[in-house]
């Protein structure tokens, strides 16, 4: 395991709080947090993941931490419990935690102010904050972007999505929060084939930003998530992978872009066919 | 775009393509925050500037957003009401 650039000296360099945002619902932002955090878990960082949701509590399931929630978000804003109290640690990795949102609450509990500080005390501790934000342009998404030192947006490859990811680039870069950077979440490779799905350089060429990540639609994403054990740590799932390279990337590695394979291809089933024929 | 591509071109043309020219187009507009209005008021106001000096064919003109590779236009298509001899006709009033 390395420690990062942080290591235990007293003068340690702050990690980087990173928010995963979308405009739209239901692309995977969720997903998306709990796999990278397991990825760079993985590699050795120090990571602790904020459900920022609150109401709307998801990513303790996802990850399958929901059975040990004691304190939330929302406890530590208001002063019932500490920082360290209110972080879950994943047993199956070494420095990989979480800190859940109140499920009773609404996004007002929280202000983007106490967000701010919340972020700046962990990334004192941790290598990263991933910040889960939820759907929409109001107080939650603002919440989820006032700490953040860069933001990952997600997208399908559908009008709705992309045109969301737009309004969401243009209210980060408001925000001075830089330029975000692109996951392509949910493609269907034989649908770009054939020309029924926008293709991973009709997305960029639209919204004009750099692509940090693709990520298949993949079955493997559903089970995992069924069994609260993310993608990212199964070795032969390939969103899993996707995940791994999308971590990969983020700690300065240059990783190519996975390629895509497509198995129902209606060429490759002819071509079946004719294979199965004897010659 | 000819009539018949309006009317047919889309249906054969692959969803996927379809899909990043709406894209395209609906995204000019909510980047600009020009509304219809707007474009209507900006539209009377350079018909009222280029008249001081040339006649123009109001009927036909056309003004649009529209997009280049990485930035929005506005892009403004004013015939230009004009005899054999260089001198501009007159209509009546």
């Amino acid at each position: 395991m390395t420690n990062g650039s942080n290591g235990s000296a007293p003068a340690a360099t702050l990690g980087r709080v990173v928010t995963i945002t979308s405009g739209k619902g239901g692309v995977g932002k969720t997903t998306t947090t709990a796999n990278i955090g397991v990825a760079l878990a993985l590699q050795g960082k120090r990571v602790v993941c904020i459900d920022a949701d609150i109401g709307l509590r998801n990513l303790d399931v996802v990850m399958g931490l929901e059975n040990r929630i004691v304190y939330d978000i929302v406890d530590v804003v208001e002063g019932r419990a500490r920082l360290r109290q209110a972080m879950i640690k994943d047993k199956r990795l070494p420095e990989l935690y979480l800190i859940p949102a109140a499920q009773t609450r609404d996004k007002s509990a929280v202000s983007p102010e106490q967000m701010q500080s919340l972020c700046a005390d962990l990334k004192k501790d941790m290598d990263f904050v991933l910040v889960d934000s939820p759907a929409g342009i109001e107080q939650g998404f603002k919440n989820a972007i006032a700490g953040a030192d860069e933001v990952l947006i997600v997208t399908t490859p559908e009008v709705s999505a992309v045109r969301d990811a737009d309004r969401i680039i243009g209210l980060c870069e408001a925000a001075e929060k830089g330029s975000p950077r692109l996951i392509i979440n949910r493609i269907r490779p034989s649908m770009v084939r054939r020309g029924d799905m926008l293709s991973v350089d009709d997305v960029l060429e639209v919204l004009a930003i750099d692509l940090i990540g693709i990520v298949p639609d993949d079955e493997s994403i559903i089970v995992t998530t069924n069994r609260g054990a993310p993608a990212a740590m199964d070795p032969q799932a390939l969103a899993g992978q996707a995940y791994r390279n999308i971590a990969a990337r983020l700690t300065g590695h240059d990783v190519p872009l996975m390629v895509l394979k497509d198995n129902d291809g209606l060429f490759r089933r002819i071509g079946n066919l004719f294979r199965a024929k004897p010659a | 775009m000819s009539l018949w591509d309006r009317l047919f071109g889309s249906r054969n043309q692959a969803s996927g393509a379809v899909a990043k020219e709406r894209l395209q187009l609906v995204l000019v507009h909510d980047r600009v925050k020009l509304s219809p209005e707007l474009i209507e008021t900006l539209k009377s106001e350079i018909i009222a500037v280029i008249t001081k000096h040339v006649q123009i064919d109001e009927q036909h003109m056309e003004i649009e957003l529209t997009h280049g590779k990485g930035f929005q236009k506005l892009r403004a298509d004013i015939p230009i009401l004009a005899s054999r001899d260089g001198v501009a006709t007159r209509r009546m009033h």
